[in-house]
């Protein structure tokens, strides 16, 4: 039985999968068929998750089973309630303080993280001496980063016209930055690719059983 | 019609099925490509590898099914190689699919580590809201932000978390990620907060964004960036898994994109259609 309904469910898994790639030739309704049991078995398994994994370990057991060491959780409960008026009207407008109670922690706490780990760190990280290394790939590798770095930035300050050996500069940090795109554009196209593999590898292993899962 | 305007009025469709036909055929008939390991991966395999005996470490599992291709099999790598050297692994997960995934990769290694038990070698507890705040919460108390595991067991019953009071008592962390929150808010709290040496893998579109975390500062000691960071990782402890065997799929499909390109900009110049677009 059990054997059955794994095979039964490679079917389906398989169905859906061919639904969605039918895309590739042009919109038609077993696409639509299929993104609309994604999304509808998303939402259903989100809510019911947010219930019975959040709510309840997080906030219904220790307030009913020992209300009095966890009196604090009542302030996020009542939170919570105001996120839900959003859903009335008319009271929508009290949602806005729990949504900012929300934004102001996390802006804050990002705050100084993001300053610290990606501004501080990062420039001091940049700070270095481009003519020692163990090797001239070393030594190459830090002249690149400084006047990658450099360059990048000036093309991004907009309050001087790019004119002159400035706009000369500004335009060397846009070589830059077309190379980096570029090696986003590669790794994207890589990660695209991944996936297209981990479904065949689905299809011609679990479904086909030509190749070993 | 010259042969560069047919092919710069090519059906989309046709690529769509060349680049079908280019990732099955190495799939079913193993072409056996020379795979290179980076450095990033070297580092990865360096930290598991060199951490005391009895080491405890934190995996988490920030990704869910729509990544699993490119980042499960790095999961399961670094899952057999923390179980080869007897490590304590604690799982958790800041998006809530990764439990789900953290389930399936400890299932798919037991087959090969039947002797590992759940709640002495290692615990999975399971999903936290909240990101980067949840990471700072982790790093003050671990028993507060999970009082219990993803099967609602109460910690305190768990015997592999006697030791962990909070992020400073692992020997190091790797982040599975494919987006945000991930591997970024661990850089950032757990080790330019707290000090915990930070590895991951995550998807590779991810990669530009977190390669200048692997600095001389070491925020991230090592990455391993998509399918083949998971395949490099797979080589390296000798266990070759779907990523090694997508690896030659991987760079076909690249080969054919190559192509594509080249053959596109050849025929945008040569049909002269550059000069149209100039303005």
């Amino acid at each position: 039985m059990a054997l059955t309904m794994e095979r039964l469910g490679v079917w389906i898994g398989v169905a859906l999968t061919f639904a969605i790639y039918s895309f590739l030739y042009k919109d038609n309704p077993v696409y639509k068929i299929a993104e609309q049991i994604f999304v509808g078995i998303s939402a259903g398994y989100w809510f019911i998750y947010t219930i019975f994994n959040i709510l309840k370990p997080n906030l219904y057991t220790p307030l009913t089973s020992d209300f009095g060491n966890n009196t604090l959780l009542v302030l996020p409960a009542i939170l919570g309630i105001f996120m839900l008026c959003r859903l009335v009207p008319k009271i929508n407008w009290v949602s806005r303080y729990a949504i900012s109670v929300v934004v102001g922690t996390t802006a804050g706490l990002a705050l100084i993280r993001t300053l610290q780990s990606d501004v501080i760190t990062q420039m001091s990280e940049t700070i270095m001496n481009p003519f020692s290394g163990p090797n001239t790939a070393v030594i190459l590798g830090k002249w690149i980063l400084i006047i990658g770095t450099t360059t990048g930035i000036i093309y991004f300050f907009f309050s001087k016209k790019h004119t002159g050996a400035f706009g000369a500069t500004a335009k060397v940090g846009v070589v830059f930055l077309m190379i980096s795109f570029g090696a986003a554009f590669g790794y994207t196209v890589m990660a695209r690719i991944s996936l297209l593999i981990g479904r065949l590898q689905y299809l011609l292993g679990e479904w086909l059983g030509i190749i070993q899962p | 019609m010259s042969f560069f305007e047919k092919l710069m009025k090519i059906d989309r469709r046709i690529i769509f099925l060349l680049i079908f036909v280019g990732v099955a055929i190495p799939l079913i008939v193993a072409l056996n490509f020379e795979l290179e390991i980076t450095q990033p991966v070297r580092k990865v395999h360096g930290l598991v590898e060199d951490a005391d005996d009895g080491a405890y470490i934190l995996l988490s599992f920030d990704y869910g099914p729509s990544t699993k291709p490119e980042i499960q099999p790095m999961a399961i790598a670094i899952l057999k190689h923390a179980f080869e050297r007897d490590y304590k692994v604690v799982c958790s997960a800041l998006w809530p699919m990764g439990v789900l995934m953290c389930s399936e990769a400890i299932e798919s290694v037991k087959e090969e580590y039947p002797n590992i038990e759940y709640g002495v070698d290692y615990v999975n507890l399971g999903y936290k809201a909240g990101g980067l705040v949840t990471i700072n919460h982790m790093g003050k108390n671990m028993r507060e932000t999970f009082p219990t595991d993803a099967a609602n067991n109460p910690i305190s019953e768990i015997s592999i978390m006697d030791n962990i009071k909070n992020l400073t008592n692992f020997d190091f962390i790797v982040g599975f990620s494919s987006g945000s929150p991930g591997l970024k808010e661990w850089v950032q709290v757990a080790h330019d907060a707290y000090g915990v040496p930070v590895a991951g893998g995550s998807t590779a579109v991810q990669v530009p964004s977190l390669s200048p975390y692997l600095n001389r500062e070491n925020q991230l000691v090592g990455l391993l960036g998509g399918l083949k960071g998971a395949a490099e990782y797979e080589k390296l402890i000798a266990s070759p898994g779907t990523a090694v065997k997508g690896m030659d799929a991987q760079s076909i499909a690249h080969l054919l994109i190559i192509i594509f390109i080249t053959i596109g900009n050849i025929g945008y110049f040569v049909t002269g259609k550059y000069k149209q677009k100039r303005l």
